[in-house]
């Protein structure tokens, strides 16, 4: 296959990834689009498999290579439960960060394979995109792995905080940039290496200082990032499939970090700057008033709401953790039955990762038209009759709107408030996941379901039917 | 040649098409007129590459605040499937070179992408199915 021709369909790949995006606009062409990306992956895949002509023992190797790492993927996705898929995209970045270090290795100790020059003399330019390539996948590789852990809770959402650890990151970034000119002069396998360790490192530092409540932002800063080291060794093999790909995956998770932080209120920078939610709750609390909470039980819950004309749910990362998702839709199939309108209101910030409600949900077989996002219902929530909260907390909290001294004031909140009764289902009565007591909990109009989120949704199916 | 004029034509109307959408952008109107007033001469490859990229950039930029905020997790897990793209620089280092250490590394990258590539798509069509059973109401 000639060299032209190749680039050509690495352009339609390309062209078909664009699509599989595109397709995501609505969930009706959603389907059509990833079978787009599956072609576009075809594609490249065969392509490459024409232009390099392996021998039959590499083309052995290669299948071998695929059937090895296609079925523990096509396992796992098949396995992997819904309620754990921040933890798999964490895990899925960092295999792509950790491919693309494996990549640029491989490039460095065989140049001629790839085009770029022969040992000891591979062109300026490609070293420096390489290295570009390999310090970021390996920056994704150890971020992502910090990030599986604290979303699958082998390790404590807490931020770790290092003394100097601006510093610390400033010098080793500097030190990235000597490290890069240094291989560029050299051509020392020996830099190579120390620019991946060294990345490494601060992969590592750059994710540990930020705590569990800001993981929407990290999982898709670090998408972004896969996908500019992909772009980055796209520029070295002068493939254009990767190159476009790059692009489109490193905008891509740039957008979602960008929404999710206004979906906090909070700058990029002081995500990324870490810190946030270790603290204990210094903001709200004591004002020296004693403040009293009104509890409910499963059948006051059950009267309310069959009894109402509009009820609210309200999902968030507790609906999660208690897989609660499949007993709230019971519960909302009663209510319907008995002619109550339901819907439900997702914050963006709801849950661990961009949308992670939106699939819960769907997976419990709500339908999609009954899901709505914040702008588009939060007016509403005056006309309801029950807000029914399961599993969120900040993101109702009426500190964000109404109190200046809040920590997390300016941030879009869900107006459960307003609803005339709000039924608020948590564990116990402490702050969430930012450390701040939410003062929706002392409104006369709220009434505390206190009880797992599951147990305490099922309990008020059960009460429905009496 | 003639696939490459035929390739370049395309980028050509691809980014007069972007141009036009984005018209106060003009820095992605430059990089396309560049290539295409440069394409006679001798012009570093990187050049295109590089036109080619910001182009991405923007392409990206516009499709991807298109998406439903509900449809955004299974776009984290598709654009992970096709970053994993990066399949081609493992085939290459697998399927050409001789020597064993980058040969090595490129089995590596080549059984990684693969978990991605598989796994990605796999879990992204189990996800996109569940937002299917609610067509007929």
């Amino acid at each position: 296959m000639s060299v032209n021709l190749a680039s050509f369909l690495y352009l339609v790949s390309g062209i078909l990834f664009i699509l599989a995006l595109r397709g995501l606009s609505h969930p009706t062409t959603s389907r059509q689009g990833n079978i787009y990306g599956m072609v576009g992956m075809g594609i490249a895949i065969l392509t490459t498999l024409a232009l390099a002509t392996p021998s039959a023992g590499g083309l052995v190797l290669i299948l071998l290579g695929l059937a090895i790492g296609g079925g523990v993927g096509a396992v796992v996705a098949r396995r992997i439960a819904m309620t754990s898929m921040p933890q798999l995209v964490a895990a899925f970045h960092s295999l792509v960060g950790l491919a693309a270090v494996m990549v640029a290795a491989a490039a460095i100790h065989a140049p001629e394979s790839f085009g770029i020059g022969t040992i000891g003399a591979i062109h300026g330019q490609a070293l420096v995109e390489m290295s570009l390539g390999v310090a970021i996948g390996a920056i994704t590789f150890t971020g992502s792995v910090i990030a599986f852990l604290k979303l699958d809770g082998r390790m404590s959402g807490k931020p770790i905080m290092l003394p100097a650890r601006h510093l610390i990151n400033i010098v080793l970034g500097v030190g990235l940039v000597v490290l890069i000119v240094m291989l560029v002069t050299t051509q020392s396998t020996t830099v190579f290496w120390l620019i991946v360790a060294l990345s490494l490192v601060l992969g590592v530092l750059l994710i540990i200082p930020i705590g569990g409540a800001d993981m929407p932002v990290v999982v898709s800063m670090l998408n972004s990032y896969s996908g500019w080291a992909a772009a980055a060794l796209g520029f070295t093999l002068g493939n254009l499939a990767l190159i476009i790909t790059g692009a489109l995956v490193g905008s891509s998770g740039a957008i979602l970090s960008y929404i999710m932080c206004k979906g906090m209120n909070r700058s990029f920078i002081s995500v990324i700057l870490g810190g946030f939610g270790g603290e204990a709750a210094s903001a709200g609390g004591d004002d020296g008033i004693e403040r009293t909470v009104k509890q409910g039980s499963a059948d006051d819950a059950a009267y309310l709401m069959m009894n109402a004309q509009k009820v609210i749910i309200v999902p968030g990362y507790g609906m999660a953790v208690a897989q609660a998702q499949h007993a709230v839709r019971e519960m909302a199939d009663k209510l319907k039955a008995n002619g109550v309108e339901v819907k439900y209101a997702i914050h963006p910030v709801a849950g661990r990762m961009p949308g992670h409600m939106n699939v819960l949900l769907a997976e419990a077989n709500v339908p999609y038209d009954e899901v709505f996002e914040l702008e588009d219902i939060n007016s509403e929530f005056a006309q309801a009759d029950v807000a029914y909260v399961i599993g969120a907390n900040d993101v109702t909290n009426p500190s964000a709107r109404d109190d200046k001294s809040s920590p997390i004031y300016g941030m879009p909140i869900l107006d459960v408030d307003k609803a005339r009764t709000c039924l608020f289902v948590k564990r116990s009565l402490g702050s969430g996941y930012a450390g701040i007591d939410n003062t929706l909990f002392y409104k006369d109009g709220t009434m505390m379901l206190l009880g797992d989120a599951k147990k305490m949704t099922e309990e008020i199916v059960k009460a429905m039917d009496h | 040649m003639e696939t490459l004029q035929k390739a370049l034509d395309q980028l050509d109307q691809a980014s007069a098409a972007v141009r036009m959408a984005v018209q106060d952008l003009a820095t992605s109107g430059a990089a396309g007129d560049a290539a295409h007033a440069l394409s006679g001469g001798m012009v570093d490859p990187f050049v295109f590459r590089f036109a080619i990229f910001v182009l991405a950039i923007f392409v990206g930029y516009y499709v991807v605040w298109s998406v439903t905020p509900a449809l955004h997790t299974p776009l984290m897990a598709v654009t992970n499937a096709i970053s994993s793209v990066i399949v081609v620089g493992a085939l290459l280092a697998v399927g050409i070179s001789a020597a064993g250490l980058a040969t090595g590394f490129g089995f590596v990258a080549l059984v990684l992408a693969a978990v991605n590539i598989f796994g990605g798509f796999l879990v992204t069509q189990r996800m996109l199915a569940m937002y299917k059973k609610k067509d007929g109401r």
